[in-house]
């Protein structure tokens, strides 16, 4: 009997542990059982597409969070971006890769000011991201004086596929899955997100410098949202002041679903990379079944509810 | 012989990894002291927990006033009037003093809480077990003897039949423990059934009536309290230990920590020593003395206002952890739960936190290198786990002590400070924490470390500080350094100025 239970209390941990895989894979198999048009190359690859932007916002996301931090500046900072090298290689006729290194810039900028506000002016992550938030869609709305701004040609590769077939923007998105693997388990700045979430005083009675730990954190999180809104605008082939709106709270959810936990100090980037697979594959299954775009609402609202039930289940069980 | 009011048959609890408790049988009789004792490790923590309904037995029967009885929640048990108080405490640190010891029962007006009656009746807990602290204070300002006291305070306002004590007592200095147990006495006499679990094992003669002892997580033996100490080591250990304080004086060098006219308003004042190289400086005093401040202090922790600290005759800038760390110094704090360990995260992290500075190349960190140094560190601390993977969270008390411990020992400070290094460790552990400090000290290294542990520090200490209020009090040669000569100079002053 006492075998019998161990074994069951195994299996469901192996469950928990790999909760969020899990459901991608069912999510998987039962479109592929509703829909004829979703397993198609061409629809999954739409689908990496679709998940690019929120991933890559999600992935930078992901070190805010593992931190106990939040950040609800990157879906504006993304539009600024964008703003930013489109108007950088168009008004000021710079050649893409510098206007591009200047977006990133911006983004990463932003980023610090989200640290500084957080570290210096001892302001909660929420506010000071709200603020940012606030700022970096005014800015981009001030530049672009609200209208879009079309890409040159020169730029708006960024959302063609190589050789007629890789979508780029799902290649950046890997890309950048990767490196938020490797700053995260290889690094010295990701190991101590993980501490400093996990008990900032500890950490910091042990050496860690937290104040630039965190500045570090939130500029990568303002990298992020730079390639996510480059990879967007190139897609749209046009910066558009707007675009991106809300964003913000998809990656959230790609995190929290992904098994990252809000309080801190716990965190995955391929647990955020199957969150962001998830919301899009739900997205994209939804449209193919047509249902309506309220409804798809209700449906994401109740996946980040189960999701986070989930968590919270795990957590009562580890205890 | 007065009637069970608890008894326990074959309880087992396994872990993913450990056998937490393979086979406890345990029983109390109202009005006994029933000391659980055990190495690190061995379960008594477990055990409690399945009385307090925080864990589920897979195996075995709970027996309440001869009823078989399962205790599925922290209500069940209330209901059973059984209180507990918790070796890592169940204390919410953003809350005031009063809100943690009415917590889940705050008086109530109008379906408002009452505010007027939840202090006064947290003033009065707090009397009772005479400790000074302000009930609207929050709690995270208290040091962790006062937490301590908190955690007491509370468990005795619930008026429990059963009332489960784990290691009450391992921050109190004696005259908290004296207090305590005069407390423990009254209840007692009233027939509260007490259970009381500690790794000191004098206070077992002085409080105990009857022990059981638990070795690898079963009962292996029950014995009167006024057994032998040196039978209760063997049993619980399985051998027998020569000399618990096995300290071996070192050759002096020169000073590597001078400490001078520190102060801080209202906490510490013009506070000046210095350690040597190869020296074991002991740092006595009440709770409340301002030891773990001066420390905290010292290694940039917290602020203070005027004054020196210089390591290896360079000065020190104030207020910087990373600038102290790289001069060399080392602190294991006191509170190992709030200060110590990142408890979600595993044994390998833990123990290489502060070294993982130094092994970062590149911004990479070397993961090998890192669990390489924590599997040995781990060896030789015997930390007794299922894997250096193991959540720090799940770890016995003791061994989350002994992880605080590596951390620093990895570190290789220079001068290693210890806040209450041996909180929670069992006494063959301690023996090897001590031989530690000795190698330590023969390397040229230096100790300064704080203990409520009085014997502890007597053992220990080739020199001994008493500080009382926020001054030093005085300072004692080994030779001179006794129990009376350092509770002298430890309350000498308190009463000069009352
Ligand atoms: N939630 C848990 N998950 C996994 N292992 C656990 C958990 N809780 C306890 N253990 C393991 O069970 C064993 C017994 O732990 P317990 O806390 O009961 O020891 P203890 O006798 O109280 O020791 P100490 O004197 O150090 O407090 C330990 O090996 C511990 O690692
Ligand atoms: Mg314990």
């Amino acid at each position: 009997m006492t075998t019998g239970t161990l074994r069951l209390r195994k299996g469901s941990s192996i469950l928990s542990e790999n909760g969020s895989l899990i459901g991608l894979v069912v999510l998987l198999v039962a479109l592929t059982l509703l829909s004829g048009d979703f397993l198609t190359v061409t629809n999954l690859l739409n689908v990496g597409v679709q998940a690019a932007v929120t991933a890559i916002l999600a992935f930078g996301q992901t070190f805010v969070i593992i931190t106990s931090g939040i950040d609800l500046s990157v879906g504006a900072v993304a539009a600024l971006s964008a703003v930013v090298l489109a108007w950088t290689a168009t008004s000021h006729g710079m050649a893409w890769p510098l206007a591009t290194g200047f977006a990133l810039i911006v983004g990463i900028a932003c980023g610090l000011v989200n640290g500084a506000l957080i570290t210096y002016g001892k302001l909660p992550p929420f506010i000071a991201t709200l603020a940012m938030q606030g700022i970096a869609r005014g800015l981009g709305l001030v530049i672009s004086q609200g209208s879009p701004i079309a890409l040159p040609d020169s730029v708006s590769h960024v959302g063609d596929t190589i050789g007629g077939y890789l979508p780029v923007p799902a290649i950046v998105m890997l890309l950048m899955g990767v490196i938020t693997a490797v700053v995260l388990n290889r690094t010295y700045a990701g190991r101590a997100m993980y501490a400093i979430g996990g008990n900032e005083e500890a950490a910091r009675l042990s050496g860690i410098k937290v104040t630039r730990q965190k500045l570090i954190t939130y500029a990568l999180a303002g990298g992020f949202a730079a390639v996510a809104g480059i990879v967007l605008a190139g897609r749209l082939a046009s910066a558009q002041p707007q675009a991106a709106l809300g964003y913000e709270l998809d990656a959230i959810a790609a995190v929290v679903i992904g098994g990252a936990s809000l309080s801190g100090g716990k965190g995955k980037a391929l647990g955020t990379f199957v969150g962001a697979l998830i919301l899009a594959v739900l997205r994209n299954g939804l449209n193919l079944l047509s249902v309506s775009a309220f409804w798809q609402q209700v449906v994401i609202g109740i996946v980040i509810a189960l999701a986070v039930l989930l968590d919270t289940l795990r957590r009562r069980q580890a205890s | 012989m007065t009637e069970e009011i608890l008894r326990v048959r074959g309880l087992r609890k396994r872990f993913p990894g450990v056998v937490a408790l393979d086979g406890v049988d345990f029983d109390l009789r109202p009005g006994e002291v029933h000391v659980l004792l055990g190495e690190n490790g061995a379960g008594k923590s477990t055990l409690i927990k399945m009385l307090s309904g925080a864990y589920h037995p897979d195996e075995g029967t709970i027996f309440m006033d001869g009823r078989e009885t399962a205790i599925r929640t922290a209500e069940d048990a209330q209901r059973h009037g059984i209180a507990t108080i918790y070796q890592e405490f169940n204390l919410v640190p953003q809350l005031t003093v009063a809100e943690n010891l009415m917590l889940g029962r705050p008086p109530r007006r109008f379906g408002f809480v009452d505010k007027k009656a939840m202090y006064r009746h947290a003033q009065e807990l707090l009397d009772r077990v005479g400790v000074d602290a302000d009930p609207r204070a929050p709690l995270a300002s208290l040091g962790i003897a006062r937490m301590q006291m908190v955690e007491i305070a509370k468990a005795l306002g619930l008026d429990a039949r059963v009332l489960i004590m784990d290691e009450p007592t391992a921050v109190l200095t004696t005259s908290e423990v004296q207090r305590l147990f005069t407390i423990v006495r009254q209840l007692k006499e009233q027939g509260v059934a007490i259970v009381f679990i500690t790794h000191h094992l004098e206070e077992i003669a002085q409080i105990g009536d009857r022990v059981t002892v638990l070795r690898d997580g079963a009962s292996v033996a029950e014995v009167p309290a006024d057994t032998p100490e040196e039978e209760l080591v063997r049993l619980m250990v399985g051998r027998s230990i020569d000399q618990q304080y096995p300290r071996e004086r070192s050759t002096q060098g020169a000073p590597l920590l001078e400490v001078r006219g520190l102060t801080r308003k209202g906490v510490f004042e013009d506070v000046s020593f210095e350690v040597r190289a190869g020296e074991v400086v002991g740092l006595a005093g009440l709770v409340g003395a301002g030891r773990t401040e001066v420390v905290r202090a010292i290694f940039g922790a917290d602020p203070y206002d005027s004054g020196e600290v210089l390591v290896d005759g360079l000065p020190l800038p104030r207020g910087k952890v990373t600038a102290a760390l790289e001069a060399g110094l080392g602190l294991v704090p006191e509170d190992r739960k709030g200060q110590g360990l990142v408890l979600g995260a595993n044994i390998r992290e833990n123990l290489g936190l502060v070294t993982m500075r130094r092994a970062t190349h590149g911004g990479f960190v070397d993961r090998a290198g890192q669990a390489k140094a924590a599997a040995e560190v781990a060896e030789q601390l015997g930390v007794r786990m299922s894997g250096l993977g193991q959540e720090v969270r799940t770890l016995s008390g003791g061994n989350q002590q002994k992880i605080v411990i590596g951390k620093w020992l990895l570190a290789e400070a220079n001068v290693l400070i210890l806040d209450e290094p041996t909180r929670g460790i069992d006494v063959g552990a301690k023996v090897e924490i001590y031989q530690l400090i000795n190698s330590l000290t023969a390397a040229g290294r230096a100790v300064l470390m704080i203990s409520s542990d009085l014997p502890e520090v007597l053992g220990m200490s080739d020199r001994v500080l008493v500080m009382a209020r926020g001054r030093l009090a005085g300072e004692l040669s080994a030779a001179e350094a006794t129990q009376d000569s350092v509770m002298a100079l430890a309350v000498g002053e308190l009463e000069e100025t009352a």
